[in-house]
Protein backbone atom coordinates (compact mmCIF):
# COMPACT_ATOMS: atom_id res chain seq x y z
CA UNK A 1 0.00 0.00 0.00
CA UNK A 2 2.62 2.25 0.93
CA UNK A 3 3.57 1.92 -2.69
CA UNK A 4 0.54 2.83 -3.90
CA UNK A 5 1.08 6.15 -1.77
CA UNK A 6 4.36 6.62 -3.69
CA UNK A 7 3.45 6.51 -7.05
CA UNK A 8 3.72 9.93 -8.19
CA UNK A 9 0.60 9.12 -11.01
CA UNK A 10 -1.76 8.60 -8.21
CA UNK A 11 -0.99 12.33 -6.65
CA UNK A 12 -1.55 14.49 -9.76
CA UNK A 13 -4.68 14.56 -12.45
CA UNK A 14 -7.82 15.13 -12.33
CA UNK A 15 -8.36 11.52 -10.57
CA UNK A 16 -5.33 12.30 -8.13
CA UNK A 17 -5.49 12.37 -4.32
CA UNK A 18 -5.64 16.20 -3.97
CA UNK A 19 -8.44 16.91 -6.64
CA UNK A 20 -10.33 14.18 -5.05
CA UNK A 21 -9.85 15.69 -1.58
CA UNK A 22 -10.75 19.13 -2.67
CA UNK A 23 -13.91 17.66 -3.77
CA UNK A 24 -14.52 15.94 -0.65
CA UNK A 25 -14.24 18.72 0.94
CA UNK A 26 -16.28 21.21 -0.88
CA UNK A 27 -19.50 18.59 -0.93
CA UNK A 28 -18.98 18.41 2.88
CA UNK A 29 -18.82 22.07 3.23
CA UNK A 30 -21.46 22.90 1.16
CA UNK A 31 -23.53 20.00 2.77
CA UNK A 32 -22.63 21.40 6.29
CA UNK A 33 -23.49 25.15 5.58
CA UNK A 34 -27.04 23.90 3.93
CA UNK A 35 -27.46 22.15 7.21
CA UNK A 36 -26.94 24.58 9.55
CA UNK A 37 -28.72 27.23 8.19
CA UNK A 38 -31.78 25.10 8.26
CA UNK A 39 -31.26 23.17 11.56
CA UNK A 40 -30.21 26.15 13.59
CA UNK A 41 -32.72 28.44 13.48
CA UNK A 42 -35.31 25.81 13.83
CA UNK A 43 -32.74 24.08 17.13
CA UNK A 44 -32.84 28.11 18.48
CA UNK A 45 -36.29 28.37 18.43
CA UNK A 46 -37.43 25.20 20.02
CA UNK A 47 -34.72 25.45 22.75
CA UNK A 48 -35.49 29.42 23.17
CA UNK A 49 -39.69 28.79 23.11
CA UNK A 50 -39.54 25.19 23.89
CA UNK A 51 -41.81 24.62 21.61
CA UNK A 52 -42.24 21.23 19.37
CA UNK A 53 -39.81 19.15 21.90
CA UNK A 54 -41.44 16.12 20.79
CA UNK A 55 -41.51 16.51 17.43
CA UNK A 56 -37.84 17.45 16.08
CA UNK A 57 -36.86 14.31 18.66
CA UNK A 58 -38.86 11.97 16.64
CA UNK A 59 -37.63 13.16 13.75
CA UNK A 60 -34.07 12.90 14.79
CA UNK A 61 -34.89 9.26 15.55
CA UNK A 62 -36.57 8.24 12.90
CA UNK A 63 -33.92 9.45 10.06
CA UNK A 64 -31.40 7.43 12.34
CA UNK A 65 -32.66 4.26 10.97
CA UNK A 66 -32.75 5.60 7.11
CA UNK A 67 -30.51 3.81 5.25
CA UNK A 68 -28.44 6.53 3.37
CA UNK A 69 -27.40 4.18 0.89
CA UNK A 70 -30.81 3.52 -0.20
CA UNK A 71 -31.63 7.28 -0.47
CA UNK A 72 -29.41 8.68 -2.18
CA UNK A 73 -30.09 5.28 -4.80
CA UNK A 74 -33.35 6.11 -5.04
CA UNK A 75 -32.85 9.78 -5.33
CA UNK A 76 -30.74 9.21 -8.33
CA UNK A 77 -33.09 7.60 -10.07
CA UNK A 78 -35.68 9.76 -9.33
CA UNK A 79 -33.94 12.71 -10.48
CA UNK A 80 -31.82 11.27 -12.90
CA UNK A 81 -34.02 12.67 -16.05
CA UNK A 82 -35.01 16.16 -14.42
CA UNK A 83 -31.47 17.49 -14.21
CA UNK A 84 -29.14 17.40 -16.66
CA UNK A 85 -25.42 16.67 -16.48
CA UNK A 86 -23.40 15.98 -13.22
CA UNK A 87 -26.29 17.97 -11.18
CA UNK A 88 -28.12 14.71 -11.67
CA UNK A 89 -26.26 13.01 -9.08
CA UNK A 90 -24.61 15.35 -7.00
CA UNK A 91 -28.50 17.00 -6.16
CA UNK A 92 -29.71 13.49 -4.62
CA UNK A 93 -26.37 13.43 -2.90
CA UNK A 94 -26.16 16.56 -1.29
CA UNK A 95 -29.93 16.62 -0.45
CA UNK A 96 -29.24 13.19 1.54
CA UNK A 97 -25.75 14.97 3.01
CA UNK A 98 -28.23 17.45 4.38
CA UNK A 99 -30.95 15.60 5.70
CA UNK A 100 -28.72 13.37 7.57
CA UNK A 101 -26.77 16.21 8.87
CA UNK A 102 -29.73 18.38 10.20
CA UNK A 103 -30.71 15.85 13.47
CA UNK A 104 -27.34 16.44 15.09
CA UNK A 105 -26.97 20.30 14.63
CA UNK A 106 -30.58 20.72 15.87
CA UNK A 107 -30.78 18.24 18.68
CA UNK A 108 -27.56 20.32 19.85
CA UNK A 109 -28.22 23.48 18.84
CA UNK A 110 -31.98 22.71 20.84
CA UNK A 111 -30.45 20.97 23.81
CA UNK A 112 -27.85 23.64 24.47
CA UNK A 113 -30.37 26.30 24.25
CA UNK A 114 -32.37 24.32 26.98
CA UNK A 115 -29.60 23.78 29.39
CA UNK A 116 -28.77 27.53 29.56
CA UNK A 117 -28.70 28.16 33.42
CA UNK A 118 -32.38 29.68 34.29
CA UNK A 119 -30.14 32.45 36.74
CA UNK A 120 -27.89 33.68 33.52
CA UNK A 121 -31.11 34.41 31.74
CA UNK A 122 -33.04 35.60 34.64
CA UNK A 123 -30.02 38.27 35.32
CA UNK A 124 -29.67 39.28 31.88
CA UNK A 125 -33.42 40.00 31.35
CA UNK A 126 -32.91 42.10 34.92
CA UNK A 127 -30.08 43.95 33.42
CA UNK A 128 -32.51 45.26 30.80
CA UNK A 129 -31.78 43.14 27.64
CA UNK A 130 -34.51 42.03 25.26
CA UNK A 131 -35.28 38.81 24.16
CA UNK A 132 -33.44 38.72 20.84
CA UNK A 133 -30.28 39.75 22.95
CA UNK A 134 -30.43 37.48 25.66
CA UNK A 135 -30.57 34.55 23.07
CA UNK A 136 -27.91 35.94 20.89
CA UNK A 137 -25.60 37.35 23.47
CA UNK A 138 -26.19 34.89 26.66
CA UNK A 139 -28.41 31.52 25.37
CA UNK A 140 -26.35 31.30 22.45
CA UNK A 141 -23.03 31.62 23.71
CA UNK A 142 -23.86 29.40 26.52
CA UNK A 143 -25.07 26.80 24.47
CA UNK A 144 -22.19 26.60 22.23
CA UNK A 145 -20.30 23.49 23.85
CA UNK A 146 -23.53 21.28 22.74
CA UNK A 147 -24.16 23.18 19.78
CA UNK A 148 -20.32 22.19 18.62
CA UNK A 149 -20.70 18.52 19.81
CA UNK A 150 -23.91 18.80 17.09
CA UNK A 151 -21.87 20.23 14.73
CA UNK A 152 -19.41 17.51 15.37
CA UNK A 153 -21.29 14.81 14.89
CA UNK A 154 -23.03 15.99 11.60
CA UNK A 155 -19.60 16.35 9.67
CA UNK A 156 -18.72 12.93 10.81
CA UNK A 157 -21.74 11.77 9.54
CA UNK A 158 -21.51 14.19 6.20
CA UNK A 159 -18.04 12.94 5.33
CA UNK A 160 -19.25 9.25 6.04
CA UNK A 161 -21.70 9.47 3.73
CA UNK A 162 -19.75 11.79 1.13
CA UNK A 163 -17.88 8.79 0.80
CA UNK A 164 -20.46 6.51 0.03
CA UNK A 165 -22.26 8.73 -2.56
CA UNK A 166 -19.18 8.05 -4.92
CA UNK A 167 -20.98 4.98 -5.67
CA UNK A 168 -23.40 7.11 -8.09
CA UNK A 169 -20.37 9.05 -9.85
CA UNK A 170 -20.02 11.89 -6.75
CA UNK A 171 -16.85 12.48 -6.59
CA UNK A 172 -14.25 12.71 -3.34
CA UNK A 173 -12.17 10.14 -2.35
CA UNK A 174 -14.63 7.34 -1.82
CA UNK A 175 -14.14 7.32 -5.48
CA UNK A 176 -10.74 5.20 -4.55
CA UNK A 177 -12.48 2.69 -2.76
CA UNK A 178 -15.43 2.53 -5.06
CA UNK A 179 -12.98 2.44 -8.34
CA UNK A 180 -10.75 0.15 -6.60
CA UNK A 181 -13.64 -2.71 -6.11
CA UNK A 182 -14.78 -2.46 -9.10
CA UNK A 183 -10.77 -3.18 -10.70
CA UNK A 184 -10.31 -5.47 -8.03
CA UNK A 185 -7.57 -3.32 -6.61
CA UNK A 186 -7.54 -3.95 -3.19
CA UNK A 187 -4.40 -1.13 -2.40
CA UNK A 188 -6.24 1.52 -4.09
CA UNK A 189 -9.38 0.87 -1.77
CA UNK A 190 -7.30 0.63 1.03
CA UNK A 191 -5.36 4.11 0.29
CA UNK A 192 -8.85 5.60 -0.45
CA UNK A 193 -10.13 4.32 3.32
CA UNK A 194 -6.85 5.13 5.11
CA UNK A 195 -7.15 9.07 3.07
CA UNK A 196 -10.80 8.61 4.42
CA UNK A 197 -9.88 7.97 7.73
CA UNK A 198 -7.47 10.80 8.05
CA UNK A 199 -9.83 13.73 6.37
CA UNK A 200 -12.40 12.24 9.18
CA UNK A 201 -10.48 12.84 11.94
CA UNK A 202 -8.11 15.64 10.97
CA UNK A 203 -11.59 17.65 10.17
CA UNK A 204 -13.08 15.93 13.84
CA UNK A 205 -9.72 17.56 15.03
CA UNK A 206 -10.19 20.81 13.52
CA UNK A 207 -13.91 20.96 14.82
CA UNK A 208 -12.23 20.63 18.61
CA UNK A 209 -9.84 23.50 18.00
CA UNK A 210 -12.64 25.98 17.05
CA UNK A 211 -14.87 24.59 19.90
CA UNK A 212 -12.21 25.16 21.83
CA UNK A 213 -11.04 28.32 20.71
CA UNK A 214 -14.84 30.04 20.51
CA UNK A 215 -16.57 28.73 23.99
CA UNK A 216 -16.07 31.43 26.58
CA UNK A 217 -13.38 30.39 29.19
CA UNK A 218 -16.22 31.00 31.31
CA UNK A 219 -18.01 28.43 30.56
CA UNK A 220 -14.93 25.32 30.59
CA UNK A 221 -13.63 24.76 34.01
CA UNK A 222 -10.25 25.93 32.15
CA UNK A 223 -9.73 29.05 34.51
CA UNK A 224 -10.65 27.24 37.51
CA UNK A 225 -8.52 24.45 36.84
CA UNK A 226 -5.33 27.14 36.14
CA UNK A 227 -6.03 29.06 39.37
CA UNK A 228 -5.89 25.99 41.71
CA UNK B 1 -43.73 -0.82 -7.75
CA UNK B 2 -43.49 -4.19 -9.61
CA UNK B 3 -45.16 -6.66 -7.32
CA UNK B 4 -44.84 -9.63 -9.36
CA UNK B 5 -40.70 -8.95 -9.40
CA UNK B 6 -40.93 -8.99 -5.38
CA UNK B 7 -43.15 -12.01 -5.58
CA UNK B 8 -40.15 -13.79 -7.77
CA UNK B 9 -37.60 -12.62 -5.67
CA UNK B 10 -39.11 -13.14 -2.86
CA UNK B 11 -36.72 -16.08 -1.45
CA UNK B 12 -33.97 -14.37 -2.25
CA UNK B 13 -34.92 -10.90 -0.43
CA UNK B 14 -35.98 -12.81 2.50
CA UNK B 15 -32.24 -14.26 2.67
CA UNK B 16 -30.98 -10.48 2.28
CA UNK B 17 -33.66 -10.04 5.34
CA UNK B 18 -31.95 -12.47 7.23
CA UNK B 19 -28.54 -11.92 6.57
CA UNK B 20 -28.95 -7.59 7.53
CA UNK B 21 -30.75 -8.94 10.80
CA UNK B 22 -27.51 -11.17 11.73
CA UNK B 23 -25.57 -8.63 10.52
CA UNK B 24 -27.13 -5.84 12.87
CA UNK B 25 -28.07 -8.14 16.17
CA UNK B 26 -24.87 -9.95 16.70
CA UNK B 27 -22.44 -7.24 16.49
CA UNK B 28 -24.95 -5.28 19.34
CA UNK B 29 -24.70 -8.16 21.11
CA UNK B 30 -21.15 -9.24 21.13
CA UNK B 31 -20.69 -5.54 21.95
CA UNK B 32 -23.11 -5.56 24.83
CA UNK B 33 -21.13 -8.45 26.60
CA UNK B 34 -18.02 -6.69 26.24
CA UNK B 35 -18.85 -3.35 27.22
CA UNK B 36 -20.40 -4.66 30.57
CA UNK B 37 -16.97 -5.24 32.09
CA UNK B 38 -15.49 -2.16 30.41
CA UNK B 39 -18.17 0.04 31.28
CA UNK B 40 -17.93 -1.21 34.76
CA UNK B 41 -14.01 -0.97 34.77
CA UNK B 42 -14.65 2.54 33.45
CA UNK B 43 -17.08 3.95 35.83
CA UNK B 44 -14.61 2.75 38.45
CA UNK B 45 -11.41 4.18 37.34
CA UNK B 46 -11.45 7.79 35.54
CA UNK B 47 -8.12 7.30 33.95
CA UNK B 48 -9.55 4.20 32.12
CA UNK B 49 -12.66 6.07 31.26
CA UNK B 50 -11.03 8.67 29.64
CA UNK B 51 -8.15 6.97 27.74
CA UNK B 52 -10.55 4.30 26.91
CA UNK B 53 -13.51 6.70 25.45
CA UNK B 54 -10.96 8.76 23.90
CA UNK B 55 -9.75 5.79 21.91
CA UNK B 56 -13.58 4.71 21.26
CA UNK B 57 -14.28 8.15 20.28
CA UNK B 58 -11.22 8.42 17.67
CA UNK B 59 -12.42 4.92 16.15
CA UNK B 60 -15.89 5.90 16.22
CA UNK B 61 -14.86 8.72 13.57
CA UNK B 62 -13.37 6.25 10.57
CA UNK B 63 -16.32 6.02 8.40
CA UNK B 64 -18.01 2.58 7.64
CA UNK B 65 -17.01 2.04 4.41
CA UNK B 66 -13.97 2.64 5.30
CA UNK B 67 -13.54 0.23 8.16
CA UNK B 68 -14.99 -2.53 5.90
CA UNK B 69 -11.98 -2.37 3.25
CA UNK B 70 -9.12 -1.40 5.96
CA UNK B 71 -10.37 -4.17 8.38
CA UNK B 72 -9.44 -7.49 6.01
CA UNK B 73 -6.02 -5.74 6.05
CA UNK B 74 -6.09 -6.23 9.89
CA UNK B 75 -7.83 -9.67 10.16
CA UNK B 76 -5.93 -11.31 7.32
CA UNK B 77 -9.54 -11.67 6.18
CA UNK B 78 -11.21 -11.39 2.70
CA UNK B 79 -12.78 -8.22 1.39
CA UNK B 80 -16.27 -10.42 0.96
CA UNK B 81 -15.72 -12.01 4.12
CA UNK B 82 -19.25 -10.85 6.43
CA UNK B 83 -17.10 -11.26 9.55
CA UNK B 84 -15.30 -7.63 8.58
CA UNK B 85 -18.99 -5.86 8.31
CA UNK B 86 -19.07 -8.19 12.01
CA UNK B 87 -15.83 -6.50 13.42
CA UNK B 88 -16.62 -3.19 12.10
CA UNK B 89 -19.69 -2.90 13.82
CA UNK B 90 -18.94 -4.60 17.15
CA UNK B 91 -16.32 -2.32 17.30
CA UNK B 92 -19.12 1.22 16.67
CA UNK B 93 -21.47 -0.73 19.48
CA UNK B 94 -18.48 -1.25 21.74
CA UNK B 95 -17.77 2.58 21.78
CA UNK B 96 -21.19 3.35 22.46
CA UNK B 97 -22.17 1.02 24.95
CA UNK B 98 -19.12 1.13 27.04
CA UNK B 99 -19.79 4.52 27.84
CA UNK B 100 -23.81 3.64 28.13
CA UNK B 101 -23.02 1.12 30.69
CA UNK B 102 -20.39 3.35 32.69
CA UNK B 103 -23.18 6.13 32.28
CA UNK B 104 -25.91 3.89 33.67
CA UNK B 105 -24.09 2.62 36.55
CA UNK B 106 -23.91 5.86 37.39
CA UNK B 107 -27.32 6.78 37.71
CA UNK B 108 -27.53 4.57 40.28
CA UNK B 109 -27.91 6.41 43.60
CA UNK B 110 -25.28 6.03 46.30
CA UNK B 111 -27.93 5.77 48.60
CA UNK B 112 -29.36 2.45 47.32
CA UNK B 113 -26.07 1.21 47.10
CA UNK B 114 -25.30 1.50 50.85
CA UNK B 115 -28.65 -0.03 51.70
CA UNK B 116 -27.32 -2.98 49.75
CA UNK B 117 -24.13 -2.99 51.44
CA UNK B 118 -26.17 -2.57 54.54
CA UNK B 119 -28.21 -5.57 53.81
CA UNK B 120 -24.80 -8.04 53.26
CA UNK B 121 -24.58 -7.68 49.71
CA UNK B 122 -20.36 -8.58 48.67
CA UNK B 123 -19.07 -6.26 45.93
CA UNK B 124 -20.28 -8.73 42.89
CA UNK B 125 -23.44 -10.21 43.93
CA UNK B 126 -24.30 -6.19 44.45
CA UNK B 127 -22.92 -5.41 40.75
CA UNK B 128 -24.95 -8.57 39.83
CA UNK B 129 -28.33 -8.08 40.87
CA UNK B 130 -28.37 -4.41 42.47
CA UNK B 131 -26.36 -2.29 40.34
CA UNK B 132 -27.05 -3.87 37.26
CA UNK B 133 -30.34 -3.92 37.00
CA UNK B 134 -31.21 -0.66 37.87
CA UNK B 135 -29.11 0.68 35.00
CA UNK B 136 -31.39 -0.85 32.62
CA UNK B 137 -32.74 2.16 31.31
CA UNK B 138 -29.78 3.69 30.77
CA UNK B 139 -28.18 0.91 29.01
CA UNK B 140 -31.22 0.21 26.89
CA UNK B 141 -31.38 3.60 25.73
CA UNK B 142 -27.85 3.12 24.15
CA UNK B 143 -28.82 -0.12 23.22
CA UNK B 144 -31.81 1.47 21.15
CA UNK B 145 -29.85 3.56 18.97
CA UNK B 146 -26.41 0.86 18.67
CA UNK B 147 -29.13 -1.42 17.01
CA UNK B 148 -31.07 1.34 15.30
CA UNK B 149 -27.93 2.48 13.52
CA UNK B 150 -26.42 -0.91 12.50
CA UNK B 151 -29.39 -1.81 10.64
CA UNK B 152 -28.14 1.57 8.07
CA UNK B 153 -25.02 1.05 8.48
CA UNK B 154 -25.32 -2.39 7.88
CA UNK B 155 -26.43 -1.17 4.32
CA UNK B 156 -23.57 0.54 3.11
CA UNK B 157 -21.29 -3.40 3.26
CA UNK B 158 -23.62 -3.66 -0.28
CA UNK B 159 -20.62 -1.72 -1.30
CA UNK B 160 -18.08 -4.21 -0.75
CA UNK B 161 -20.58 -6.96 -1.65
CA UNK B 162 -21.84 -8.22 1.53
CA UNK B 163 -24.95 -9.85 1.25
CA UNK B 164 -27.49 -8.26 3.53
CA UNK B 165 -30.41 -5.75 2.11
CA UNK B 166 -28.19 -3.52 0.59
CA UNK B 167 -27.51 -5.17 -2.42
CA UNK B 168 -31.23 -4.07 -2.98
CA UNK B 169 -30.59 -0.51 -3.48
CA UNK B 170 -26.95 -1.68 -5.72
CA UNK B 171 -28.89 -3.35 -7.79
CA UNK B 172 -31.60 -0.64 -8.45
CA UNK B 173 -29.24 1.49 -9.47
CA UNK B 174 -27.54 -0.89 -12.12
CA UNK B 175 -30.99 -1.87 -13.63
CA UNK B 176 -32.50 1.26 -13.02
CA UNK B 177 -35.12 0.03 -11.27
CA UNK B 178 -37.03 1.25 -8.11
CA UNK B 179 -38.76 -1.62 -7.00
CA UNK B 180 -35.89 -3.68 -5.38
CA UNK B 181 -35.02 0.20 -3.85
CA UNK B 182 -38.05 1.01 -1.98
CA UNK B 183 -38.52 -2.50 -0.69
CA UNK B 184 -34.57 -2.22 0.56
CA UNK B 185 -35.52 0.80 2.47
CA UNK B 186 -39.02 -0.12 3.74
CA UNK B 187 -37.61 -3.45 4.63
CA UNK B 188 -34.75 -1.27 6.58
CA UNK B 189 -37.07 0.58 8.15
CA UNK B 190 -39.26 -2.19 9.19
CA UNK B 191 -36.19 -4.43 10.99
CA UNK B 192 -35.53 -1.18 12.98
CA UNK B 193 -38.62 -0.08 14.07
CA UNK B 194 -38.27 -3.81 15.10
CA UNK B 195 -35.52 -4.17 16.98
CA UNK B 196 -35.78 -1.09 18.42
CA UNK B 197 -39.19 -2.56 19.98
CA UNK B 198 -37.79 -5.63 20.76
CA UNK B 199 -35.44 -3.73 23.05
CA UNK B 200 -38.06 -1.40 24.45
CA UNK B 201 -40.09 -4.65 25.28
CA UNK B 202 -36.96 -6.79 26.68
CA UNK B 203 -36.19 -3.50 28.81
CA UNK B 204 -39.73 -3.40 29.99
CA UNK B 205 -39.83 -6.62 31.13
CA UNK B 206 -36.16 -6.55 33.18
CA UNK B 207 -37.29 -3.39 34.89
CA UNK B 208 -40.85 -3.94 36.24
CA UNK B 209 -40.44 -1.38 38.92
CA UNK B 210 -40.50 1.46 35.84
CA UNK B 211 -43.60 3.26 35.70
CA UNK B 212 -45.51 2.38 32.19
CA UNK B 213 -45.89 3.50 29.09
CA UNK B 214 -42.12 4.51 28.43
Amino acid sequence: MLAWFLDPTHWSGPDGVPVLLVQHLTYSILALLIASLIAMPIGLYVGHTRKGVVVIAGLANALRSLPSLGLIVLLVILFGPVFASDLAFIVPSLIVLVLLAVPPIMTGTYAGIAAVDPAAVDAARGMGHRPLGILFGVELPCALPLIFSGLRGATLQIVSTATIAAYVSLGGLGRLIIDGRAQNDYYQMAAGAVLVGLLALGVDLLIGIVSRLSVSPGLTRRIVRARS
Amino acid sequence: MKFDWLWRESGRIADLFLWHLGLSVLPVLIGLLLALPLGWLAQRSGLFRSTFLGAAGLLYTIPSLALFVLLPLVLGTRILDPLNVVVALTIYALALLVRTVSDGLDSVSPDVLQAASAMGYRRLPRLLFVELPLAVPVIAAGLRVAVVSNVSIVSVAALVGTPQLGLLFTQGLQLRFLTPIIAGIVLCLLLAALLDALVLLVAHRLTPWQPKGR
